[in-house]
């Protein structure tokens, strides 16, 4: 597969919040202003990059080589948890006004899905280390795509007359599932 | 079984050392108040003073953008302390605000026009009818405000209302939040009167509803020795409201009140102690003479 047909499907075809349903709570939590949702998803693009190449590194190095594949989940909590702390610590030291703006989604990251599912499926789709890595910043990139459009659109509808059943969390989720399906019409792409 | 014992332990080991390593080397000088600051807060991270988390608080308060109360669950306490490593008295906070309940329509003052039987939530309810009370401004009784309470200050009385416990109240809002009807409201610690009904409604249609409701006759608004309550326009209707700020606590009102609409609570010892500690209350000198108040009755 080139490299552009991954970025494409990554982020259109099989966008992991749209179509794959991982990272949905920082999705619905992190999306109610643009600015917000911009800060989180460069942290994503941040973390998850890093987060595939170095647990490719470690898949392969060590746990290939000692026969332990099966021990991947947990290795890669280990990865992604001490990887977020490290960044965090580097951000805070090198970029205080990144780290501003950062916040509170830094250390969200720690427990989201979607970096853990990334790291997953690179191994199971036999990426080498390139495509690795390529496919982790469009996956980030397709996540931070589906956040900042989410979060517009709710900045929007937060100025509108919805029914009262429906204000808030409702409408939010409802607004989501036709994004989903928008997103669905991207099939056949790539 | 060994080998991947190892390999884990191992993995931990050395990214533990690194995260070890690099928090020395990257040690970023944080503001000492900061630090002493975030120890006193309670670190529960609530939200209820509005910044995200105690350390979001902790920087405003330093940066002089938050009051030294601004911690609302921590109470006089933390306010001390942090008044402390502010260099400032806890005296100079603002006085706490405690909810109330405006609602005084028990089962035989306000009758129910149908039975609920669904999920016990207020807001369910309302969705039927406006209600199950035939005051619609009501309280249902189902304890929704009860529920959300953080800091289980609320009970549902044996007569279907809900009571706060005052000592246990923050006042933090979370009830007046929930509470569909708006029956709850925040009002000073030291206010000791205040109009317990929500009936905005004519005087006649609320009186056919409750027995016990503000029936805007304005006896009230026309007889108080400080001109502290009026019969004042809400979105839906008229109803008398005291403006704590002009308000003595004399009882004037409340003696007068034809429907006894208007409530008194009774000041409870401890939790007075508590206040008059944090707020110096000064006694209301009468300046021009009687005010027909009534206390010395």
């Amino acid at each position: 597969m080139s490299y552009f047909a991954m970025i494409i499907s990554a982020m259109l075809v099989s966008n992991i919040v749209l179509s794959q349903f991982l990272g949905v709570c920082p999705f619905l939590g992190v999306s109610k202003k643009v600015e917000s949702a911009v800060g989180m998803g460069m942290a994503v693009v941040f973390v998850m990059t890093i987060a595939s190449a170095i647990s490719w590194l470690v898949y392969h190095f060590i746990l290939v080589h000692y026969g332990l594949e099966y021990l991947k989940t947990i290795a890669f909590i280990l990865v992604i948890a001490s990887l977020v702390q490290f960044v965090e610590m580097v951000i805070r030291k090198f970029s205080p006004g990144l780290y501003k703006s950062l916040g509170v989604y830094l250390p969200l990251i720690t427990t989201n899905c979607a970096v853990l599912g990334i790291a997953l499926l690179n191994i199971q789709n036999g990426f080498n280390f390139l495509e690795t890595v390529v496919n982790g910043a469009a996956n980030a990139l397709g996540f931070t795509l589906a956040l900042v459009l989410f979060a517009g659109l709710r900045e929007r509808v937060d100025e509108m007359d919805v029914p009262a059943a429906l204000a808030g969390t409702p409408i939010s989720l409802i607004i989501a599932s036709i994004m989903s399906i928008a997103f669905l019409g991207f099939t056949g792409l790539v | 079984m060994l080998e991947a014992i190892i390999a884990l332990a191992s993995l931990g080991l050395i990214f533990g050392l690194v995260l070890g390593l690099a928090s020395k080397k990257l040690k970023v000088e944080v503001d000492p108040t900061v630090e002493k600051l975030i120890e006193v807060l309670p670190g529960a991270n609530c939200g209820a003073c509005g910044y995200p988390g105690c350390s979001g608080l902790a920087e405003a308060i330093a940066a002089g953008k938050a009051n030294i109360d601004s911690c609302i669950p921590g109470g006089k306490e933390t306010a001390d302390h942090v008044a402390d490593i502010m260099g400032m008295s806890s005296g100079d906070c603002k006085e706490p605000l405690i909810a109330r309940v405006q609602c005084q329509g028990t089962v035989d003052k306000s009758k129910y026009i149908y039975e609920y039987e669904g999920i016990p939530s207020c807001d369910l309810a309302a969705g039927y009818f406006n209600g199950s009370k035939d005051c619609q401004f009501g309280c249902f009784g189902l304890g929704t405000c009860a529920a959300s309470c953080p800091f289980d200050a609320i009970t549902m009385g044996e007569d279907n209302l809900p009571k706060i416990d005052m000592e246990k109240c923050t006042g933090c809002g979370v009830c007046v939040e929930a509470c569909p009807q708006n029956i709850i409201r925040l009002g000073r610690a030291t206010q000791r009167i205040f109009v317990s009904c929500s009936n905005t409604d004519k005087g006649k249609d609320s009186r056919k509803v409750c027995t016990i409701s503000c029936i805007k006759c304005r006896i009230c608004e026309k007889g108080c020795p400080s001109d502290a309550i009026h019969v004042i326009q809400t979105g839906t209707g008229t109803i008398a409201r005291i403006d704590e700020e002009k308000c003595t606590n004399c009882g004037w009102c409340a003696d007068n009140c034809p429907t006894g609409a208007i409530q008194t609570i009774e000041p409870l010892e401890d939790f007075f102690k508590m206040i008059n500690n944090r707020v110096p209350v000064k006694e209301e000198e009468s300046k021009s003479g009687c005010a027909a108040c009534g206390l010395c009755k």
